[in-house]
């Protein structure tokens, strides 16, 4: 039975991995933003099907929003943009090193017994992160509701100040680095 | 769509990435292809939240969005890497006018 995620999941993988062999391979580096872009969206995708919306917003925000356009400011900015994206000379052990690597993940993909919970159970999580991110209106306010914020504030909260600080320091070394020299 | 089809999806653009970052010459598609690889990482910790993780679910059932808050702490720190690492190439830029890997060796001398 092909119901009509598993139709979305199959074309999201396949504009997915084939905008992502795009970005590695395509020679106009101007093209292969644009490219970059698609991948982000076909994630975004990914996040609607597994029910995690809110990280859909932000992915299309942050991702295809902001670092899209960095990427082709760089890539403005800088010259050589039509064969900007020649390889080096390491094609030979890059191409074997990542191919191992995917056939490592892969089988340890297909052969780990993940023990995934039941159907009836995947709906519920997936209940639960859509009331997350809708506020669970009219559902009163059993525990959990507030979803991701709550956990942000609660039980990460040292991870989420570091991550503050994290930006903050980006944020000054970006001007520090950016500032023209001798003025 | 299962568990594993999105591991693999999410294998297939790791190493899509990690092709990228080894093979290429320029610093822009270098941080690119790591954009790629980032992207990879959150699908995978997303699919696991909402696959295999919630055993707590009967316990307290916000435990669930858990992957969901390290994708979110993943993309700020992807974040401020590129605009770092895209503020380096700039630097780089003026100083050496090129942005090929090889010709960043001003530290060797």
């Amino acid at each position: 039975m092909v119901g009509a995620q598993d139709i979305v999941f199959w074309v999201l993988a396949v504009v997915s991995i084939a905008a992502a062999l795009g970005v590695v391979v395509v020679k106009d580096l101007f093209r292969s933003a644009l490219l970059l872009a698609v991948v982000f969206i076909a994630v975004a995708g990914f996040f609607v099907l597994l029910s995690a919306e809110f990280l859909a917003v932000v992915q299309v925000l942050i991702y295809v929003g902001a670092i899209s356009v960095l990427f082709i400011f760089a890539i403005m900015l800088t010259r050589n943009v039509r064969e900007g994206n020649l390889p080096n000379r390491l094609q030979i052990p890059a191409i074997s090193v990542s191919a191992l690597l995917l056939v490592g993940m892969i089988v340890a993909a297909v052969n780990t017994d993940w023990r995934p919970i039941p159907e009836a159970a995947v709906e519920m999580v997936d209940a639960a992160q859509t009331q997350a991110v809708s506020g669970g209106a009219g559902s009163g306010s059993e525990s959990g509701s507030t979803g991701i914020a709550e956990l942000l504030i609660g039980q990460f909260v040292l991870p989420f100040e570091a991550v503050s600080l994290l930006l903050l320091a980006a944020l000054i070394g970006g001007l520090a680095l950016a500032r023209s020299r001798g003025t | 769509m299962s568990l594993e089809s999105m591991l693999i999806v999410a294998a297939i653009l790791f190493a899509i990435g990690l092709y990228g970052a080894l093979a290429r010459s320029n610093v822009i598609a270098v941080l690119m292809s790591i954009e790629i690889m980032f992207n990879a990482v959150n699908l995978t910790v997303v699919a696991f939240a909402r696959y295999v993780a919630p055993l707590a679910l009967r316990e307290e059932i916000g435990s669930v969005l858990t992957g969901q808050v390290f994708a979110i702490f993943v993309i700020t720190v992807a974040a401020a890497e590129i605009a770092l690492g895209l503020g380096i190439v700039f630097a780089m830029y003026r100083n050496t006018e090129s942005v090929t890997l090889t010709e960043a060796n001003q530290l060797r001398h």
